[in-house]
């Protein structure tokens, strides 16, 4: 893509807070990023983060209350996603943003068989008649790997393997060649041949048709494999971003450094003991007036505590476009702080 | 043989899990989901077997067969020398709490309607004749284990993170201090600190208390470090059965092998080896094909591999491989020539 090609997706200073009966969770807060057309941009970050509260927000899933989205603009084109009507908001959801949940179990409904349930958007959002669609819904979980996929259109979920109700999620939400694709850990729950098809397809979809992705995983492989850009995110805000390869060579943020230090390997030596990040992440019950990887940090220093660390560029490209990261610390230049 | 030496804690034999399929007006049974056919293995105490394979090779229906929560449809299982199939079900309940499974959706598991502090309790309330503060203090003890901050103790699940309540779900299989735990796909959906955690953890009860592990997973990398041995399953069947660092030294059946060289590289700099890409759609376990199960994407077929089903044999010492490659041609199946084993099952 060239850059300064418009967006497909802008987000700027999106905040979301739960109110909920303990006190309120400041679960997103202030995170912008933007997705320009044909590209994948990796999400990582540790549990809890809000990478999945992020992506609800900006389509309108969250439940309300206890969410509230307390800020922010979602740009698709030209309209904003948080401004739109509830009517508008569901056709976005269906034809232009395609959607892969978490947790599969939970976003297919266990009374209606499989192949109903990849039909239904075809038949509302592309106007295909009945014969159409369920010749397209074959052809959705072929694409998606699942054999003797004709006749396991009449199966009901709790009949499919975790993975295989993951592909099925996957199907739908490529049914109606989305521009954007927001894909919720989607492989997780699948093996790497069938993750390796999976990333293939992904990859040819972004190539043909120009599918904008967001890919949430804690799978760096995954990460390195697909992405082209990647988001960090630590204590509900975006913490470290950049090219993948530049990331991964230099990354800055001690979260991200210590993440990158964490995986074991498949070759080489086998660690005794695998390293961990200390220490627990923090309770969002505030907006943050520190930075919040703080009580974690070994580089932490005295301005760590007093100053939320804002975005900072650390190459020549604006702001949100090149490597940036939140921290008062800088590493050491490259030759001395590779992989120590 | 280890064998001879100590009892295995858990043994599999032959153990078959076929799903009815019923088609048309009449629901007429017109075939069988062949999940899970014919899978022999056995696992010592204090051993951690890995089981890897494919999306919907079985994996989750084995673990699920193993703990009776489905009843097979043929084979035995016998944990620490009792027979599960025949259990009664008083004998099956007074078993449960030293047989616990950690599942692959935590969704499933957990009640909505309970705080997690009662979701962990639960099992102890029903097993166990602890106090409520005794319990309370076991919750947080639990809590700590598996990096869940105490101050969450009275949310409710959907208040939680996927990695979140994949960790309440370890905290209540662990409640009970189990000897035998089935983790399927424990660690998937959490990040990589808390993965390292997590298996730091299952590694610490498990020197502590001597527990004995089935890993499920389709994380290689991770079950190279908590796994003694491994099981590759394809399409219902074990394909390879090795121990840890043979398998990853080198693969023997041809599917392992394409299984290790699609792994994904967690870093873009570093070149990848040569990744294997299988061709060919997964064969429906509706209708496997005949002979070699992988005959239909196998890089190495050959002619005699779609006539005869290659049988599992051991063919280097400790290592069990269906694949007619490694065993000598003679129209003749795994029982004879080939060293006997226990693991090849059906020997009762
Ligand atoms: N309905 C809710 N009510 C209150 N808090 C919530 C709710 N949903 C999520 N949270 C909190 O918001 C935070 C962010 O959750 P989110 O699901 O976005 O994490 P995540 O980064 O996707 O983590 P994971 O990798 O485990 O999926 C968590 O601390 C979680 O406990
Ligand atoms: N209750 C059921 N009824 C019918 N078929 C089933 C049922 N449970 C599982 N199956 C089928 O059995 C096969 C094996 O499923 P299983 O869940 O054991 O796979 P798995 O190896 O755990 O896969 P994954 O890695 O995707 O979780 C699949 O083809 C699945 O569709
Ligand atoms: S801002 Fe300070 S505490 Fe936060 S990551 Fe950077 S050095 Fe550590
Ligand atoms: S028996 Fe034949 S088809 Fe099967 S794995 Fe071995 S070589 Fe491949
Ligand atoms: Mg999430
Ligand atoms: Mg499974």
């Amino acid at each position: 893509m060239p850059d300064g090609a418009a967006p497909v997706l802008d987000v700027r200073g999106l905040k979301t807070v739960f109110r909920t009966r303990g006190g309120e969770i400041h679960a997103v807060n202030s995170v912008s990023f933007h997705l320009k057309r044909g590209e994948v941009l990796g999400v990582v970050g540790e549990s809890g983060s809000g990478k999945s509260v992020t992506m609800m927000s900006l389509i309108g899933l969250l439940p309300s209350p206890p969410a509230e989205i307390r800020g922010g603009e979602v740009m698709l084109g030209d309209r904003d996603l948080l401004k739109i009507d509830a009517e508008e908001l569901r056709q976005v959801r269906g034809a232009k943003v395609g959607f892969v949940f978490q947790d599969p179990m939970t976003s297919l409904n266990p009374v209606f068989t499989v192949g109903m349930q990849i039909m239904e958007p075809l038949r509302e959002h592309m106007g295909l008649d009945k014969q159409q669609a369920e010749a397209r819904a074959v052809e959705l979980l072929q694409l998606v790997g699942i054999p003797d996929a004709a006749k396991r259109l009449k199966s009901y979920p709790h009949q499919f393997s975790g993975g295989m109700r993951q592909r099925v999620m996957i199907a739908i939400a490529l049914a109606c060649n989305p521009d954007v694709l927001i894909a919720d850990e989607p492989t997780t729950a699948l093996d790497v041949t069938i993750q390796a098809q999976i990333l293939e397809l992904v990859k040819e979809l972004r190539q043909k048709l120009g599918m904008a992705i967001i890919w949430i995983t804690h799978d760096l492989g995954v990460i390195a494999t697909v992405a082209d850009r990647v988001m960090v995110m630590y204590g509900g805000q975006v913490v470290e971003h950049g090219p993948v390869k530049e990331l991964f060579a230099f990354p800055r943020h001690p979260y991200t450094r210590a993440l990158l230090k964490t995986i074991p390997s498949i070759t080489g030596h086998r660690e005794a003991r695998l390293q961990v990040i200390e220490g627990q992440p923090p309770i969002l019950n505030a907006t943050p007036t520190a930075c919040p990887f703080r009580a974690r940090c070994p580089h932490a220093m005295e301005i760590c505590s007093r100053e939320n660390p804002a975005r900072r560029a650390v190459d020549a490209a604006p702001l949100g476009h090149g490597h940036d990261v939140a921290c008062h610390w800088s590493p050491p230049a490259l030759h001395e702080a590779a992989h120590a | 043989m280890r064998d001879t030496m100590t009892e295995p804690l858990v043994r599999v034999d032959d153990l078959k899990m076929h799903f009815p399929i019923y088609t048309g007006v009449f629901r007429r049974h017109t075939g069988d989901v062949k999940a899970v056919d014919g899978v022999s293995f056995s696992i010592q105490p204090g051993e951690t077997l890995g089981l890897v394979g494919e999306s919907g090779c079985g994996k989750s229906t084995v673990g699920r067969a193993l703990l009776r929560l489905y009843e097979p449809t043929a084979g035995r299982v016998v944990i620490e020398g009792e027979d599960i199939a025949t259990l009664d079900p008083e004998a099956l309940r007074r078993k449960r709490p030293t047989m616990q499974m950690v599942f692959q959706d935590p969704q499933a598991s957990l009640n909505p309607r309970m705080t997690l502090s009662a979701i962990i309790a639960e099992p102890m309330v029903e097993h166990t004749s602890l106090t409520a503060e005794e319990r309370q203090a076991r919750v947080f003890e639990l809590m700590d284990a598996v990096g869940l901050n105490r101050r969450f103790a009275n949310r409710y699940p959907h208040e939680f993170s996927g990695g979140q309540r994949q960790r309440i779900g370890i905290a209540r299989a662990l409640a009970l201090n189990p000897k035998f735990i089935i983790c399927d796909e424990p660690i998937a959906a959490l990040d990589v600190s808390i993965q390292a955690q997590v298996v730091n953890l299952l590694e610490d009860l498990q020197d502590k208390l001597g527990l004995t592990y089935l890993f499920i997973s389709h994380d290689l990398s991770m079950v190279r470090h908590i796994a003694d041995r491994v099981a590759v399953m394809y399409l219902g069947r074990i394909a390879e059965l090795s121990p840890r660092d043979a398998l990853y030294a080198q693969p023997l059946h041809p599917y392992a092998e394409a299984l290790l060289s699609a792994v994904n590289e967690p870093d873009p700099n570093r070149a990848r080896r040569e990744r294997i890409i299988l061709k060919g759609d997964v064969p429906s376990p509706a209708n496997p094909p005949k002979g070699c199960s992988f005959c239909t994407r196998c890089p190495k077929v050959f002619a005699r591999c779609r006539v005869e089903r290659p049988e599992l044999a051991e063919v280097q010492p400790g290592r069990f491989v269906a694949c007619h490659l490694y065993t000598p041609d003679a129209g003749q199946t795994g029982a004879s020539g080939v060293p006997e084993h226990n693991q090849q099952g059906a020997s009762s």
